[in-house]
């Protein structure tokens, strides 16, 4: 027996492995729809439209001002309620990030976008660039080079909390750790086995994001 | 080209502009000077509505821009604007700078776009420059990129603001020079500047401002022998 001992859910990993397909998975589908409903929300908060601002100021509030953990289970829980659609786990889990983490992201980006040399946009203007054109082939470029390491950061953020979505039986690694440590009652193996994948994923995503940067500072 | 109608410009309780009448012909260079903060550039910024007046009209080519009801994107693809920090796209080389807004705004083919931003450049003097980015670039040439992207949508006006008062001493000249090459051309041109040696040679007509009203509209040989107003006689004293 004893805490150190790994024998006993040797034969398990392969069973916790199969959660780091879940937990990447998972990971990518909230970064990306994050990041695009991250910057609908932006380009809404810099607009003119003012009720459409209003709105997309009092969502990112409620987002940021309430537990993640909170947001997941109600989502999970509420919706079949609501709406009488049986929601799956993994899609009230990537529901819940996407609309979660889209919320950071907005302002993020927001902050990445006024940051863009004003200069930017009057050179745009007066070459007649209309825009929706300016934004996108102009300042967004410009402002996503200055926040990509922050988006990093909060994908891997996502990363980390993603974990919680085991509260709602989403198959990831803490799940699988989870269902180990009820076979074998060892606490510590799966653990320590989970918080490693967990940290060499992180590692593999900084070192990723080191080397998009670099490419994106050609320019410089 | 360009009629200005009672333009006045405040920022909040700040009056900037005082009541500007004046006008600019086909192919006119007028250059714009007067002390800091006389509203040299507030003036030249409302002629393409980057900045917009608070009362007053200004006409490009009879169409009233101020009215609200101009296409004012189209009206700002004739009005080409080279600016005091040349404002060049970072994340674009050099002829990709060029060849955008051709492309982008007026849908000219890639090869056109190119054969004609490689044009400029030669022009400019910076053909061995096409594939760099703008940070690659001394402030000298990054603004003669600038006065190549703006040409690149074949304006009929050009104004610039301030072009050379970023630039090192020794940049000055080059910058100059290709400006001198442009009024030859027979565009039409307003140059908000403090290179009086420029003004004097270049331009048609001198515009003098002062705090926010255009004091004295003279030809240079006339404003520069013997200024009417005594607030240009001031000016010049201490500026030649």
């Amino acid at each position: 027996m004893g805490l150190l001992n790994f024998g006993q859910i040797v034969p398990y990993i392969p069973f916790i492995i199969q959660g780091v397909k879940v937990t990447l998975l998972f990971t990518l589908l909230s970064t990306v729809f994050g990041f695009i409903w991250g910057s609908v929300l932006a380009l809404i908060k810099i607009s003119d439209i003012k009720p459409l601002k209003w709105l997309a100021v009092a969502y990112t509030s409620v987002f940021r001002g309430t537990p993640l953990i909170l947001q997941l289970t109600f989502v999970y829980f509420a919706t079949p309620q609501l709406f009488g659609y049986n929601i799956s786990q993994i899609e009230a889990a990537v529901l819940t990030f996407t609309l979660n983490s889209g919320a950071y992201i907005s302002e993020t980006i927001r902050a990445g976008i006024m940051a863009v040399d004003k200069g930017q946009r009057e050179a745009a203007m007066s070459l007649g660039v209309p825009y929706r054109r300016m934004m996108f082939d102009i300042i967004l470029p410009q402002a996503f080079k200055n926040i990509l390491p922050a988006l990093v950061n909060e994908s891997i953020a996502l990363l980390k909390e993603s974990a919680l979505v085991s509260t709602i039986g989403v198959a990831d690694i803490m799940q699988q750790a989870n269902v180990v440590k009820g076979a074998t009652f060892n606490y510590f193996a799966p653990y320590l086995v989970a918080g490693g994948l967990y940290y060499v994923m992180v590692m593999i995503l900084t070192w990723v994001a080191r080397m998009v940067e670099g490419r994106l500072r050609r320019s410089d | 080209m360009i009629k200005v109608e009672n333009l006045s410009k405040s920022f909040g309780k700040l009056d900037v502009l005082h009541d500007i009448s004046a006008e600019i012909g086909k192919g006119d260079v007028i250059a714009i000077i007067g002390p800091s903060g006389s509203g040299k550039s507030t003036l030249l910024r409302c002629m393409n509505l980057l900045e917009v007046p608070t009362k007053g009209h200004v006409y490009v080519d009879g169409q009233d821009i101020t009215s609200g009801k101009t296409d004012i994107m189209k009206i700002r693809q004739k009005i080409g604007m080279v600016f005091q920090h040349f404002h060049l796209f970072p994340h674009m080389t050099v002829l990709q700078n060029l060849m955008y807004a051709p492309m982008k705004v007026k849908n000219i083919s890639k090869e056109q776009a190119e054969k004609k931003g490689r044009e400029l450049l030669a022009r400019v003097g910076l053909s061995d420059k096409a594939d760099v980015y703008p940070s690659r670039l001394s402030g000298g040439q990054k603004q003669r990129v600038a006065i190549a992207r703006s040409l690149a949508m074949e304006p009929e006006i050009m104004l610039f603001d301030e072009p050379t008062s970023a630039l090192d001493p020794e940049m000055v000249k080059e910058v100059l020079e290709v400006m001198k090459g442009l009024a030859h051309t027979g565009i039409t041109m307003a140059i908000v500047t403090h290179e009086m040696g420029f003004a004097r040679e270049v331009a048609d007509q001198i515009w003098f401002l002062d705090g926010g009203r255009l004091v004295e509209q003279a030809s240079p040989q006339e404003f520069f022998k013997q200024p009417k107003s005594e607030r240009a006689r001031q000016f010049l004293e201490k500026v030649l």
